[in-house]
């Protein structure tokens, strides 16, 4: 009757090998439980009488098997599209480039000449501007985003927070085409007639700032795509330092520190993974942006240390040449660049999510 | 008898400036950068308004551009044309979008699959949309020899997907677990909860992010640069070059006549109103959203 | 009206860990009754195993019998039919937030494709009746949603909803716990009333309300049956010392 338990045995429960001594002081069992037991009072409730209309329709009805089944399929094959795309994509990217791999093999990354006349393709001068817009546009936008996260964070009076934070990530929903647009009738005029000479005069010695300077160029193009991945950078970087429990914050400050040595020694060093991942994020954005960079980089496949000389990048050379591109070869080189791009932008984008997730996962709340 | 390092009053006062110094100074550089940052932000909203508000009257929505050398004429073609090519892009991608959500939110959620799809999909996010567009010429163009609106309806709803299928999936995540069984306890078959509680519980966010996939992808130029083309006369016929907004603003902007960059001001102003007032209504469905679903 | 339910050998498994262990007893039709035993002791799961609401989670099995009066409910039907005939009524009110009060009581029946209008309105108002709501929320049938009301009121909403599909059985998890004293009254009150007319069980952690509103009880402990037995006996005389000590308020 009493078996002890074997997975979690309690001194409570185990039967007793000897009868005790004396006998066990009766359990206190207080009479009002009796007491309260009543009597059912029939015929105050209504009743539903027979086997009734509602139930004789839910017994004869099937059981959904069938279009649970087809449902939960169909859902399958949605999910499953996205695999679909990519592996599409990967696909019609390798066959349209094996012309151009074939004809350069791994050379095409190295070689700095592009010659459509003669048929001789090399993509290094793109991989040059490409690379180098983007890491100056990363340098450029990084501290600012990161500085705004901590006035959003942690300065901003409460009220303000809201109306900024959108403002900012307004600038997420402004089109690539706009700011090319504002680019070249705005920004490229300033760059060449005020800021241009400015660099040239304090910074020309570095080398990086020489004449002549038309506007367009890797400086310009720079300064707009710092614009264009500031906000990227910014709100995740926001995201992984709110996730930052509260309790670290309150020790630093318990202890004494400044605003900005609480920020510093709680906020950032426990985010710093989560940051980085977001500036590579930001990195992967500005690898791949084209329109605005190719509207105002000035088109032209140099390799240059000035900064404010013209330049190419990867996904330029694809927006302005692909619809003249003569003959298969070059189209093929094009698409090579393409699947090059391809490549190191799901890299990038990978690396970046890995870091981020590994911050933010355990502190994303859901409603389970 | 050994005696604890003191420092003297001077140092202390000198190490409390010093911290305080600094943090006024970062709070300074915080403030400043933000400021720097709004400003491209008004700048741009700033120029659009003053060059392109002047051109916008009836004749630039209702006509075609004219010929260079002539004056007048508008963006009409484009802005149908971005609606037509915007439409099927949405009937394509959006239903796509919402399943994968579903299946995520509801199937599989927790499996290795789920992880694998939303991990592929974060990504997919992030490829450049002009590889989208070379995507999609290598699969429809090419073959067809000629370029249409409905390639560049494909780049575009293949963009769309990853962004609905991440939103689909958080909004039905907030739809609390105890409202499902519920409903599974009334013998209401898995299909008919989904459809039915959960996704009727979530519809708002769900919508919200339909409408910011929308409105990303309505500025999207590059995938059309070699799919739909662009097309100086009206048409809506998807099989044929079409004319967008976004690219006609880039044709424009990048040619040597002045009466195409006054369009192209115009036409990006409409582009950009037409945006902003998106991401604004999502904005406030949004927070409406968060305290309808669930408790 | 109700029907009987008979378990035999019942064993059920949260992944690894062996939640219920060979549980057998009978739950006599048109009676309510109480199962009671300390947080964890697996009447939860019991329960749920009842209407075939465990195996909602994917890494949860059971093995064993169930016969709701002569269907074996685990080999002879589908769990989407088992619940149509066995309603639930969980530990927090759960309305559907969307929907209407109307809506919610009328649930059960219109997302399974009923739809003749007259009927339902004379479902819901029976059910509300039944579930003593009807009077405060008549008027505001189609325009107040189901999450706007009061917890108890919330409560009594999800018990109309599952009396509207007619089942046979009604079970119970804890259906008073995150009330306050005046609706779980209230809600006691329901139980007593409907216990002719359906097989009620009830799972509690209150054992007044036990003693108040079943007339047998079922005493679960580490996920074994422990002592199953009419109310009197259990609280009076029970026969086994475990049951004894939880009720003296020894543990739990």
């Amino acid at each position: 009757m009493n078996e002890p338990t074997t997975l979690n045995s309690s001194p409570m429960y185990t039967t007793p090998t000897s009868m005790p001594e004396e006998p066990m002081p009766q359990a206190q069992i207080p009479k009002t439980f009796v007491a309260e037991m009543r009597e059912a009072e029939p015929g105050d409730v209504p009743v539903a009488t027979g086997p009734s209309v509602v139930r004789s329709f839910l017994m004869a009805k099937s059981s959904g098997r069938v279009a649970d089944g087809a449902f939960g399929g169909l859902m399958l094959v949605c999910a499953l599209s996205i695999f679909v795309i990519v592996l599409l994509i990967v696909f019609v990217l390798v066959n349209s480039s094996k012309l151009s791999i074939h004809a350069f093999g791994f050379k095409f990354f190295t070689k700095s000449v592009w010659d459509p006349v003669s048929g001789d393709f090399g993509a290094l001068p793109f991989i040059y501007g490409t690379v180098v817009s983007s890491l100056l546009a990363v340098f450029m936008a990084v501290p600012l985003a990161l500085a705004v996260s901590i006035f959003l964070l942690d300065v901003c009076p409460q009220v303000l927070r809201g109306p900024i934070s959108f403002l900012t990530e307004l600038l997420a929903a402004i089109p690539s085409v706009v700011y090319g647009l504002w680019g070249v009738f705005v920004l490229v005029p300033i760059i060449r007639d005020q800021v241009g000479p400015l660099l040239i005069k304090y910074l020309g010695w570095t080398g990086f700032f020489a004449d002549p300077t038309f506007g367009v160029g890797m400086f310009t193009a720079s300064v707009i795509l710092a614009i264009m991945i500031f906000p990227v950078i910014s709100s995740i970087s926001r995201d992984v330092m709110r996730a930052v429990p509260n309790h670290q914050r309150e020790a630093a400050l318990a202890l004494g520190a400044t605003r900005w040595e609480m920020i510093r020694m709680s906020v950032l060093r426990n985010a710093r993974i989560g940051i980085v991942g977001a500036v590579i994020l930001g990195l992967g954005r500005a690898l791949g942006e084209t329109l605005a960079v190719t509207m105002v980089i000035g088109n032209h496949p140099d390799m240059l240390k000035n900064l404010l000389a013209p330049a190419y990048t990867l996904s330029s050379v694809i927006a302005n040449e692909f619809t003249e591109a003569t003959g298969d070869l070059y189209l093929s080189a094009l698409i090579e660049i393409g699947l090059a791009l391809f490549l190191v932008t799901i890299v990038v984008n990978a690396i970046a999510r890995l870091l981020v997730w590994a911050v933010t996962r355990g502190n994303t709340a859901r409603a389970h | 008898m050994s005696q604890l390092p003191v420092r003297s009053a001077n140092f202390e006062r000198y190490l409390t400036t010093r911290r305080s110094v600094t943090n006024g100074l970062v709070t300074f550089l915080a403030v400043g950068a933000t400021v720097l940052v709004l400003i491209p932000l008004g700048a741009i909203l700033f120029y659009l308004l003053y060059k392109g508000f002047s051109s916008l009257n009836l004749a630039f929505f209702t006509h075609v551009p004219a010929p260079v050398g002539e004056e007048g004429g508008g963006m009409a073609n484009a802005i149908i044309g971005s609606g037509v090519i915007l439409a099927l892009a949405s009937a394509m991608g959006i239903p796509f979008g919402i399943g994968a959500g579903v299946y995520l939110a509801e199937y599989g959620a927790g499996s290795k699959l789920a992880e694998a799809v939303r991990f592929t999909a974060d990504v997919l996010n992030g490829v450049p949309s002009i590889v989208m567009g070379i995507a999609a010429y290598s699969l429809i163009v090419a073959h067809q020899h000629h370029f249409s609106g409905f390639a560049g309806s494909v780049a575009l709803a293949i963009m769309m997907v990853p962004t609905v299928t991440r939103t689909t999936e958080e909004m039905l995540a907030t739809v609390p677990s105890n409202v499902r069984e519920a409903a599974l306890g009334l013998g209401i078959p898995k299909w008919r909860t989904v459809i039915s509680v959960s996704l009727r519980t979530a519809s708002p966010g769900i919508i919200t992010g339909c409408m910011l996939a929308f409105a990303r992808v309505a500025g999207e130029t590059a995938p059309l640069l070699f799919t739909a083309l662009g097309n100086q006369f009206f048409g809506v016929n998807l099989n044929q070059p079409m004319a967008a907004l976004p690219l006609q603003i880039y044709t424009y902007a990048i040619s040597p006549y002045d009466e195409w960059h006054r369009l192209a001001w115009a036409g990006a102003l409409v582009l950009i109103v037409m945006i902003m007032v998106s991401v604004t209504l999502v904005r406030i469905f949004a927070s409406r959203g968060a305290l309808k679903g669930g408790n | 009206m109700g029907v009987d339910i008979k378990v035999e050998s019942l064993n059920a498994w949260y992944g690894q860990t062996h939640t219920l262990k060979d549980v057998t007893l009978q739950i006599p039709a048109n009676h309510a009754t109480a199962l009671i035993g300390p947080s964890g002791c697996g009447k939860s799961t019991f329960v749920r195993c009842l209407n075939r609401m465990h195996e909602t989670n994917p890494i949860a099995r059971a093995e064993g019998t169930v016969m709701m009066g002569d269907v074996d409910i685990y080999k002879d039907a589908s769990p989407v039919e088992i619940r149509r005939r066995i309603g639930m009524v969980f530990q927090r009110p759960n309305p559907f937030p969307t929907m209407s009060i109307y809506d919610n009581v009328a649930s059960g029946l219109k997302l399974n494709g009923f739809n003749k209008r007259r009927v339902l309105d004379e479902v819901v108002e029976r059910s509300l009746k039944q579930a003593a709501l009807w009077e405060e929320v008549k008027d505001d049938l189609k325009k107040k949603s189901g999450a706007s009301l009061s917890g108890g009121q919330q409560q009594r909403l999800c018990i109309a909803r599952a009396l509207a599909v007619d089942p046979e059985v009604l079970l119970m998890d804890e259906p008073a716990s995150a009330l306050d004293p005046v609706s779980t009254a209230k809600i006691e009150d329901l139980i007593f009333k409907l216990k002719s007319q359906y097989t009620i069980v009830i799972v509690t952690h209150n054992m007044q309300q036990a003693a108040r509103v079943a007339e047998n009880t079922g005493f679960f402990l580490m996920g074994k049956l422990v002592e199953f037995a009419p109310t009197t006996k259990i609280f009076t005389n029970p026969s086994d010392k475990r049951t004894e000590d939880y009720i003296t308020g020894r543990f739990g």
